[in-house]
């Protein structure tokens, strides 16, 4: 085999991948449409969060769901319940989505008829941090009991992240959880972040996360 | 399996790459992992194995992964240091303050074709 060639290719595993997210964001924005891309580990809170994000803001905007998390299923079911239009993901057991599959989503969801899409992410903080998912915002919920110094052990997750909601703060008596330490973890890594503490479960905060969505969403409907 | 995922996309770019050099066989393909990438290389190249013989152009391939040194700069005492050694916390000042300079690449270096 003397010719065989050696090709230079120097690319990153992930360009291809964020060249199509950095398209698919312009043709959000295109279309009006705002998109959230939320994540967190499993059972941090991602649906009992949007089931309330949906309540708040249904009358408002045209929601649309699209869920890839693995109790899928049930998570489109509780999604459906609300009366927004929600689908699944066939993620084929992948521990994340790249923009071309969310492109998929988005495409079964029809961006005339909504104006602000959510995905429901893979529950892992390390692969859905490295491959952009073409969304409008990254949301990534962090909840009391995984402790406050999450952030030091899943640095990109957190630097990628505009918003962090932590979840759960009803339990805070039981657990050894330092709010305040937990907010400096999460502004050493990203100090744009901006932090929510809620409470899914009564609602508590949500409001705060409503407004928030409300002028993202607003600006990119513009 | 993460493995996997990153594996079809490594695919999918030399399919394309395979169609620009109108190459036949993939011989080899060279990837630089760095050591805090979150890949682990034995997974990698199973994963690699499985899904490449399942292709014309990569089917036997070699997988060969050069790593990649992680380093750790500290804000307080601006020094540098081993990541996978110290983690988070600076071996020089005890300081929380690090980020990480280099250590989570994954890139395709090269590949020999014919
Ligand atoms: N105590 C408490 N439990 C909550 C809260 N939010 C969610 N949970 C519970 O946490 C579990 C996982 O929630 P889920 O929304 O399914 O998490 P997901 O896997 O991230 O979608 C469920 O049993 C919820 O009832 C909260 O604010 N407080
Ligand atoms: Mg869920
Ligand atoms: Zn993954
Ligand atoms: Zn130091």
């Amino acid at each position: 085999m003397d010719n065989v060639r050696v090709i230079e290719v120097k690319r990153s595993i992930f360009e291809s991948n964020d060249k199509d997210a950095d398209k698919l964001r312009g043709e959000l924005k295109e279309s009006k449409t705002f998109l959230l891309n939320l994540m967190s580990s499993p059972g941090s809170g991602k649906t009992t969060t949007l089931t309330r994000t949906i309540e708040a803001l249904k009358d408002k905007y045209r929601i649309g769901v699209m869920e890839a998390d693995i109790d899928s299923d049930v998570d489109a079911k509780t999604i459906a319940a609300t009366g927004v239009k929600a689908i699944q993901l066939h993620t084929g057991g992948m521990c994340h989505l790249d923009a071309d599959m969310t492109r998929q989503g988005i495409k079964e969801l029809g961006v005339e008829d909504v104006d602000f899409a959510i995905l429901e992410n893979v529950g892992n903080l390390v692969c859905p941090a490295e491959f952009d998912t073409g969304s409008t915002k990254n949301a990534m919920i962090l909840s009391v009991p995984e402790g406050h110094d999450k952030p030091l052990k899943y640095p990109l997750m957190f630097s990628i992240c505009d918003v962090v909601l932590i979840n759960k703060i009803d339990v805070i008596p039981y657990f050894d959880f330092d709010m305040e330490k937990c907010k400096e973890y999460i502004l050493m890594r990203n100090p744009k972040a901006k932090i929510i503490p809620i409470c899914a479960k009564t609602g508590e905060g949500i409001n705060e996360w409503a407004d928030w969505l409300s002028e993202q969403i607003d600006a990119q409907m513009k | 399996m993460h493995e996997l995922g990153v594996v079809f996309r490594i695919i999918d770019d030399l399919t394309d790459l395979g169609k620009e050099n109108e190459l036949e066989k993939i011989h080899s393909v060279t990837i630089q992992l760095g050591e805090v990438s979150g890949v682990v290389p034995s997974l990698l190249t199973d994963a690699w194995k499985w899904a490449a013989d399942r292709t014309e152009l990569m089917k036997d391939a070699e997988l060969i992964i050069e790593t990649l040194p992680a380093v750790t700069f500290c804000e307080d005492c601006k020094s540098e240091y081993e990541t996978v050694t110290y983690g988070k916390i600076c071996p020089k000042c005890g300081s929380e303050h690090t980020y990480l300079l280099k250590g989570n690449e994954f890139l395709i270096k090269e590949i020999a074709a014919t």
